[in-house]
């Protein structure tokens, strides 16, 4: 568990703070994230790293109301599977974001937040959520 | 086709919060009546398998296999725990089937077990959600019931399915378990109490979701050929079959499917010649009333997005066409993880013996479990016959 391991972390960080997943040239899919062989191809398949945009929009959510002890200082919160727009989905909160206005089909972009932390000595983890992009920049 | 290999005896620890046993207690417990049950002495088994998810991170202590055997008296016999997350007692009983089967082992103890209060609730949330991709869906907030909530919204967006349909599964399941003696809530719940209770993760409430339980299952199985040297009322495994699908549920292009069921059932039914309406009685995975729904439909019980309609329609109630959890389900039975798959097959195998008491589902000639792991992850679906 990534609370008793730093490096557990660490060495992925660069998928959580960038959305750095994978491209397979043979297939044309995106993978997030960063997979080891595509799934589909396998040896056939040709990973290359690629770095989301970070739009996409909402599948599903849930409001999540008890949390282990990690999450319980956000509750309410909203937790969702964002859709990105080159294919790949992936699990992530949704903040700036009324619990009522939240719904299927939502567009979002991403944004850079504190996921949680460990108490008041264990590490803390950054990286991706996602926002409203209505609220940031106007326009759909 | 036909008869594969024969369950002779059937044992269970009380589901609950049993404060006062250990894990090991619970297991023994379980073991000793399915021993009892078979009418087999400790010195006749030649195997010990143990369906558990997490004892490691639920009580600290893991080996299993040599804890039950030590314990129980059962001597240098090999004995080991096999894991899939909450499939882990089908997993069990799968590898059971498969070792005598294979002519390894002749007579074998099955336990499935998981004792899940002996830490907090904060802790065994967290646990739970290991059974889900933990580092891409966990770790960024998704509880496991927000990920049934996930298939909840997408359904009830598809289909139509309300949250009255999703809480007369609860319902239905406790109604049933009010004659289950080892179930843990052996009392009825009315709708308006399912419908106003806690949200966990809007749709899901608490009372949509199984229970936190102590509890163990016990099953001694055997060779078809020496079935009748110790019992009258053997009953068969017709059929094991298991599938798999990707661990996180984002992965999935259709989260109202799960495809894991659909391949293992259908696979199931072929190896038996049967067809899902020749099933007289069901254990099916209901660790949210959601996945009761999901898998009414994935196993062809009725067409996808029709599963809400079932359940108003009474078709998987104890008296339908189609009995689903006679014993209580995962929801009123309790859910010990591990023991759940192996409870299934405990529940299916009295309801063919006929010793089902109250609950006991008319002329049950073939019965038909679904244990999935995870969110689906995993499926294991075994058909049993008299
Ligand atoms: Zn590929």
């Amino acid at each position: 568990m990534a609370e008793k391991g730093v490096a557990q972390l660490w060495r992925k960080i660069k998928a959580i703070y960038t959305i750095q997943g994978d491209h397979c040239t043979t297939c044309d899919t995106y993978y997030f994230p960063p997979r080891v062989v595509c799934p589909q191809c396998r040896r056939k398949g040709q990973l290359e790293k690629y770095t989301f945009k970070g739009l996409g929009k909402i599948h599903t959510f849930a409001i999540v109301r008890q949390a282990p002890d990690t999450f319980k200082r956000q509750i309410p919160y909203i937790v969702a599977q964002v859709e990105l727009d080159e294919g790949a989905r992936l699990t992530a909160q949704i903040v700036n974001c009324d619990i009522e206005d939240v719904h299927i089909d939502m567009r979002v972009r991403s944004c850079f937040r504190k996921i949680t932390e460990y108490g008041e000595s264990g590490i803390i983890i950054y990286g991706y959520k996602f926002e409203p992009t209505m609220k940031v920049t106007g326009h759909e | 086709m036909g008869k594969k290999v024969a369950i002779i005896g059937v044992g269970m620890s009380k589901f609950g919060e049993l404060w006062d046993k250990s894990l090991a207690e619970i297991s023994l417990e379980a073991g000793m009546y399915a021993i009892f049950d078979a009418q087999v002495r400790g010195k006749d088994i030649d195997g010990l398998i143990i369906g558990n998810m997490s004892a490691g991170r639920f009580t600290g202590q893991e080996h299993l296999g040599a804890q039950a055997a030590d314990w129980g008296g059962l001597g240098n016999l090999p004995a080991y725990s096999v894991e899939a997350a909450c499939a882990s007692g089908g997993a069990a009983v799968r590898q059971a089937y498969m070792a005598i089967l294979s002519g390894e082992h002749d007579i074998m103890l099955v336990l499935g077990t998981e004792k899940m209060s002996d830490v907090n609730q904060s802790m065994a949330m967290e646990t739970i959600s290991v059974a889900s991709d933990w580092e891409w869906e966990g770790m960024f907030g998704a509880t496991f019931p927000a990920l049934y909530a996930f298939m909840a919204r997408r359904h009830m967006m598809e289909y139509g399915t309300t949250e009255e349909q999703m809480s007369m599964v609860t319902v239905k399941n406790h109604k049933n378990a009010v004659h289950n003696p080892w179930a843990q809530f052996q009392r009825p719940v009315p709708l308006e109490v399912v419908m106003n209770s806690g949200l966990l993760a809007d749709p899901i409430r608490v009372l949509h979701s199984s229970p936190i339980s102590d509890g163990a299952a016990g099953l001694v199985m055997c060779s078809v050929e020496r079935a009748k040297e110790f019992t009258d009322t053997p009953v068969y495994i017709e059929s094991s079959r298991q599938a798999g699908d990707t661990l996180a549920l984002h992965d999935r292009a259709d989260i109202c499917t799960m495809g894991a069921v659909v391949s293992s059932s259908r696979s199931a039914l072929k190896e038996t010649g049967l067809a899902i309406k020749d099933i007289d009685v069901f254990e099916l995975h209901d660790s949210f009333t959601i996945s009761e729904i999901i898998i009414t439909e994935d196993i062809g019980i009725v067409k996808k997005g029709e599963g809400g309609k079932a359940i108003e329609e009474g078709l998987t109630e104890i008296d339908g066409k189609f009995p689903v959890n006679a014993s209580g389900g995962l929801k009123a039975r309790g859910h010990p993880i591990g023991a759940t798959g192996v409870a299934q097959i405990v529940e299916l195998a009295l309801q063919l013996r006929g010793d089902a008491e109250k609950r006991q589902v008319d002329g049950v000639e073939k019965a038909m479990s679904v244990n999935i792991g995870g969110t689906g992850a995993t499926s294991i679906v075994h058909i049993l016959g008299r």
